[in-house]
């Protein structure tokens, strides 16, 4: 496929209608154009990630719709003491409000990565890493907490045995998800310092030339990270 | 082939997604402020239809500006968009099947231990399958 027909086809027809849907589908290798390969991939594998993280809510929905107990109240178990204060689910609050802002440091470090700013990217992006670590700090306290007050994934002090596995298997699955995400940040963080995607150095994987694309495809990661959740939240802790 | 290529020839800035810092900030705040009204849906209580949903609501509105805006959806092409948003659609039924699974093993399960449904008990090691307690 020749650069001037893509131009051309962008300037007779608008990505978006489905003309060009059934052109980019029925063209010759690239269904995906203008999108770079690694950032397919990683669409592609957020798209598996999908299912995975699915099958759980979904396992989890299923048990507490089948459960003859009564399903332990969230809002209750994940409070805090503050102050003499029994504050309901602050700290699942609290974590949802640092999680969004790294994704918030995370689409802006995007933004400059295309920009080419180099310490702006870098900084951005180490500050995500910082605020998804703090995250993954603030769930190691709760399964403490948690672990201490008797929770354990076949049976808890409150109701339903279920609460446990799912709880575990759910939160567990999302923090090794973020934790990876953390180590991913500061791989690629790294390489932007050092000024890798400058000089377009190949990878010591791939071979290929490093391009400020892979700070997209990070993002595209740690996004996912937070949209998965934005449905624990929702369906785990506040339903 | 490659594309990137394309983008240099119209200009050095034109690569990759570009667009103003000030929508992603926009996003941003929206993101908190759904997120608070998502806590103050469990700070005050709120029961029901009513609290499921919002819940969804403000869950769905988040999720459609993290992938739209963040993850640069809105303005990717047509075949990507689909072929990314199209296949979860597919969870939709597995939502049915397991709802209907997960109520038929209720009203089993109401069936054969009514017994533990009329003399609850708090503090069982080993539930469902101890007989008389």
């Amino acid at each position: 496929m020749s650069h001037t027909a893509i131009v051309e086809d962008k300037a007779t027809h608008s990505p978006r209608s489905w003309n060009t849907l059934v052109r980019d589908w029925s063209s010759d290798q690239r269904a995906f154009k203008n999108v770079p390969w690694g950032k397919a991939m990683m669409w592609i594998f957020l798209l598996s990630d999908t299912f995975i993280f699915s099958c759980f809510l979904l396992s989890y929905m299923t048990v507490r719709m089948s459960t003859l107990d009564h399903w332990p109240n969230p809002s209750k178990v994940f409070a805090l003491h503050i102050g003499g204060q029994e504050i309901p689910l602050i700290l699942i609050a609290i974590m949802t409000f640092v999680l969004i802002s790294s994704s918030g440091t995370m689409a802006l470090a995007v933004k400059y990565g295309y920009q080419k700013d180099r310490t702006k990217t870098a900084i951005l992006m180490i500050l995500t890493a910082i605020l998804g670590a703090t995250f993954v700090g603030m769930q190691a306290f709760e399964w403490t907490k948690l672990i201490t007050e008797g929770v354990r994934p076949w049976g808890n002090p409150w109701g339903a045995p279920q609460f446990g596995s799912t709880f575990f298997m759910i939160t567990g699955f999302h923090g090794t998800h973020v934790s990876i995400g953390v180590i991913f940040l500061i791989i690629i963080a790294r390489k932007v310092w050092r000024g890798d995607f400058d000089i377009e150095r190949k990878g010591f994987f791939t071979s290929r030339k490093g391009r400020y694309e892979i700070v997209e495809t990070t993002g595209l990661y740690w996004h996912f990270v937070d949209l998965v959740w934005v449905f624990i939240f929702a369906f785990f802790y506040l339903w | 082939m490659a594309h990137a290529e394309t983008h240099h020839a119209q200009g050095h800035h034109a690569q990759g997604q570009q667009h103003p810092i000030g929508i992603y900030l926009w996003i941003w705040l929206l993101l908190f402020v759904f997120s608070t009204f998502s806590y103050l849906v469990d700070y005050f209580q709120l029961q029901g239809m009513l609290r499921w949903s919002l819940i969804i609501i403000f869950m769905l509105l988040k999720a459609g500006f993290i992938v739209a805006i963040f993850m640069h959806m809105a303005w990717e092409r047509l075949a990507l968009k689909l072929a990314i948003l199209l296949p979860p659609l597919a969870l939709l039924v597995l939502v049915g099947l397991m709802a209907i699974e997960g109520d038929y093993t209720f009203v089993t399960r109401l069936q054969s231990f009514v017994q533990q449904i009329q003399s609850p008990h708090e503090h069982r090691e080993v539930p469902e399958f101890t007989p008389g307690h």
